[in-house]
């Protein structure tokens, strides 16, 4: 059968000329996809048990002979809690929803971008995907941190801005290009058959990619998106480098408040562990249920 | 673009000294013939004669590299050819049916009606009711293509395209991924259109059917058309060597 060998030539109009190399597709929600959700929904819930057992430990061994005691320190981080959680990890969550809200929406756009048949637009999404894609992310923050201004004027009003927003800005990068791929790949695994019905039917190019090619390869797109959601999250905590208030950077503080006792350490960061870990364990687990489902269904 | 100077009296689809190739491989080396409107030609072949790269050249799916071909009067490969025009006059059958699986068999009859064609949607509805009936497929309407045997996605198929209401239907072996005992539901399906007039150009294995429905039956091999005729000498007075290999192999 040859749908495979013209699967990428199929998106460019005119069927027969092929413009990209074969393309090797892992269809979205294949194993290498998915690494992180998997590793991270691979934790037993027996694990987990083990990992508490050996925090509730600690103070046996290491804290024997210090005078600061570990339950002052758990006193403390219970007073801290609230704040912690209410002003930090909650930065962290908003960063993370506005840099998936527009690293999802500009990375759909040069993933169509990728595919379109105009190929000066079709390459130079392809470079920014590339280039995004394997960039450092702290990299990247860095460079949009310092290059944005800390305000705007629109008009006569001058708006600030947060260095949160700035964060954002810089996280959406590697999340943009990395959708860019999702919808390019989900694109380019609908098979080649179902252009040529949709272009034999006398639809537009417009019309077959929203009408017929799109829809059906939503689905499959959502496992990788989640996906990428989840080792985002958990790589907001970058952020506190470039001192925004996140649950790390205000951690900190607390931890300053209380006069800096090492013991204090132990307590503030495992609580970040937790609490980053309870958020995404079943962002995971999740992830990989509905990639299961989606694979049955195929 | 409008239908320039074409007539009945003249060809429906004109093809006139096609020359394709894949990079070295020339596929097409100068193929030409005509079909008149209600007229049924099958092509046969063997694998890799190039029977699917000719028909698809017929409503532009594959480019040429020289030659003509028109449709209507509709020059396929004129640079400034408005795509959809000439897809809106020739419909696609595929061997592999192509249907789209998010949608139900009704939907997949419906949408290119209703979406390039702009019709009302009481209009198309109504119309692919009687497609859907016509094919004999009446109570399939609301199933996914996933939930229909091969035969049926194929006769769903044949509806969609028919929907369009071409003038020219291509056929692309389109029973050859069927099993044996659905096979003669689809050319049942075929045979009632072509006996309705439809003008249709088929590229097919089944001997028997071809004999029945063809007006004409053409043998390609490595590119050109080594023989052709009407079935009733076809079969029995072929003078060439490769045609009368062919033959004797698959009947
Ligand atoms: N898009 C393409 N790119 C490169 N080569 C192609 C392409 N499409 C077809 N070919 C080659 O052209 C030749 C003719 O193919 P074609 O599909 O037209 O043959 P066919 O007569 O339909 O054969 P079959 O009976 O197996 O369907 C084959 O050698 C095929 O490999
Ligand atoms: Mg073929």
């Amino acid at each position: 059968m040859k749908s495979g060998r013209k699967a990428t030539a199929s998106c460019y109009g005119d069927t027969d000329l092929a413009v990209l190399k074969p393309f090797r597709y892992s269809p979205a929600g294949s194993v290498q996809d998915l690494l992180f959700s998997r590793w991270l929904a691979d934790f037993s819930p027996r694990s987990l048990l083990i990992v508490g057992l050996l925090f509730c430990l600690w103070p046996g061994f290491a804290m024997a002979q210090s005078n600061y005691s570990f339950t002052q320190a758990l006193d403390a981080l219970w007073r801290w809690l609230p704040f912690i959680v209410t002003k930090g990890f909650a930065l962290n969550l908003l960063v993370s929803f506005f840099t998936m809200l527009i690293g999802t929406i500009a990375g759909v756009l040069l993933g169509l971008g990728q595919i379109s048949p105009l190929k000066p637009l079709a390459r130079a999404s392809w470079f920014i995907t590339q280039l995004f894609r394997n960039s450092p992310w702290l990299v990247l923050l860095f460079i949009v941190m310092l290059a944005l201004p800390f305000e705007i004027q629109i008009g006569d009003t001058i708006y600030p801005i947060p260095d949160w927003l700035k964060a954002v800005f810089g996280l959406s990068l590697p999340i943009m290009a990395n959708i860019s791929e999702i919808v390019r790949g989900a694109i380019m695994s609908v098979p080649t058959g179902q252009w040529e019905a949709a272009e034999s039917l006398a639809y537009t190019r417009h019309q077959t990619l929203w009408l017929v090619i799109l829809p059906q390869c939503f689905k499959r797109m959502i496992p990788p998106w989640m996906n990428w959601y989840a080792i985002l999250t958990m790589a907001t905590p970058l952020i506190s480098l470039l001192g925004v208030e996140d649950i790390v950077n205000l951690s900190r503080q607390a931890m300053e408040a209380e006069d800096n006792h090492p013991e204090l350490l132990v307590p503030f960061f495992g609580f970040t562990l937790i609490i980053f870990f309870a958020y995404c364990y079943p962002i995971a687990r999740y992830t990989i249920r509905l990639e299961k489902r989606f694979v049955v269904n195929q | 673009m409008t239908n320039n100077d074409w007539t009945p009296d003249q060809p429906l689809v004109s093809i006139h000294d096609v020359h394709k190739s894949f990079g070295d491989l020339e596929v097409l080396k100068g193929v030409s013939l005509d079909i008149m409107k209600g007229e049924v030609i099958c092509i046969i072949g063997p694998s890799g004669s190039g029977k699917s790269t000719l028909i698809r050249c017929v409503n532009a799916l594959n480019t040429i590299d020289s030659g003509s071909i028109k449709v209507e009067g509709l020059e396929v490969h004129d640079p400034g050819l408005d795509k959809l025009e000439l897809r809106k006059r020739v419909g696609m059958v595929f061997q592999q049916y192509n249907l789209f699986p998010h949608k139900t068999a009704l939907e997949n009859i419906m949408m290119a009606p209703l979406k390039v064609l702009k019709q009302p949607q009481a209009e198309a509805e109504e119309r692919a009711h009687k497609l859907i009936k016509r094919v004999n497929l009446g109570g399939k309407e609301n199933s996914y293509p996933g939930e229909l045997s091969g035969g049926q996605q194929q006769r769903v198929a044949i509806a969609r395209s028919l929907a369009m209401n071409p003038d020219v239907m291509l056929f692309d072996e389109v029973t050859a991924a069927l099993d044996p005992e659905t096979v003669n539901e689809v050319l049942l399906a075929i045979k009632d259109l072509a006996q309705d007039g439809m003008t249709c150009i088929l590229v097919t294995h089944e001997m028997g059917f071809a004999r029945e429905v063809a007006d004409h039956i053409y043998f390609t091999d490595r590119g050109v058309i080594v023989e052709h005729g009407p079935p009733a000498t076809f079969f029995t007075e072929a003078t060439d060597p490769r045609t009368r290999e062919f033959l004797s192999q698959i009947l």
